[in-house]
């Protein structure tokens, strides 16, 4: 997938012309564990695809999108910056929950990429619409 | 693996991708280019410098697609396609300017 030998301007459609719509869950950290980073990396592998996908963050996976992560004393890359590149992979769906940030001190302002913030009620609705959801 | 220029050694990877970003400098690109047979023109840096941007930028090597996409709103969309891309880099952009860049295999390229 999305190698050299397959060249296009434009993604590939999808099998059988259905757009299903993938939400992909960030419930997580974004070190300590792997699930930030491979969660990221399958969106944007996923964007070849021409889905309709949309990213959530939820509970800790608000410290995901927080700006100004220092990562120098635990020697592992800081990758915040690639949510910036989400734009340009056409994602650009990207939904936060309001409780999760109000638990923590943070508000929009504190995250690095411009994101739609909505209720826990509000979420759930949107979950309801998708055809696939995949939690990291 | 590695190769080694005027006393520097460059570490790679099996695949010739260097495993230090730090280590390119143009030396290493010309080498690298060399290897996989492409002259490096001005068009081909400007490829090469633009992925290197993208790069620090984004920390990550763009898809194909992507890249295509970006290079045409930067320097016009008579280099912003396929075919020009790969008029420089007969073996692909990502596979080969990437490569040059001193920047990992783009996510998603297996």
């Amino acid at each position: 997938m999305m190698t050299d030998e397959i060249p296009g301007d434009e993604p590939a459609g999808p099998p059988g012309g259905k757009v299903k719509k993938f939400m992909f869950v960030n419930r997580k950290a974004p070190y300590g564990t792997i699930y930030a980073l491979e969660g990221l990396e399958v969106v944007l592998i996923s964007a070849a695809f021409s889905q309709d996908v949309s990213m959530v963050f939820l509970d800790d996976g608000v410290y995901e999108l927080v700006k100004g992560q220092q990562t120098k004393g635990i020697e592992i890359k800081n990758f915040s910056p690639t949510y910036r590149a989400l734009d340009g992979y056409d994602v650009e769906k990207l939904y936060v929950e309001r409780e999760s940030l109000d638990a923590r001190g943070l508000t929009e302002a504190n995250l690095i990429v411009p994101v739609q913030v909505l209720s826990a009620m509000e979420m759930g609705e949107l979950m309801q619409q998708q055809d696939v959801i995949i939690g990291f | 693996m590695a190769f080694e220029l005027n006393g520097k050694v460059y570490e790679t990877d099996e695949e010739g991708y260097l495993v230090n970003l730090a280590d390119w400098d143009e030396d290493a690109a010309k080498y690298i280019a060399g290897v996989e047979n492409v002259e490096m023109t001005e068009n081909h840096w400007e490829v090469v410098n633009f992925l290197r941007e993208y790069y620090n930028d984004y920390q990550i090597a763009p898809a194909v697609r992507v890249l295509t996409k970006e290079i045409g709103k930067k320097l016009g969309a008579e280099k912003g396609n396929s075919k020009y891309l790969y008029e420089l880099f007969p073996y692909g952009p990502a596979k080969q300017a990437c490569k040059i860049a001193g920047l990992p295999k783009p996510t998603g390229c297996v």
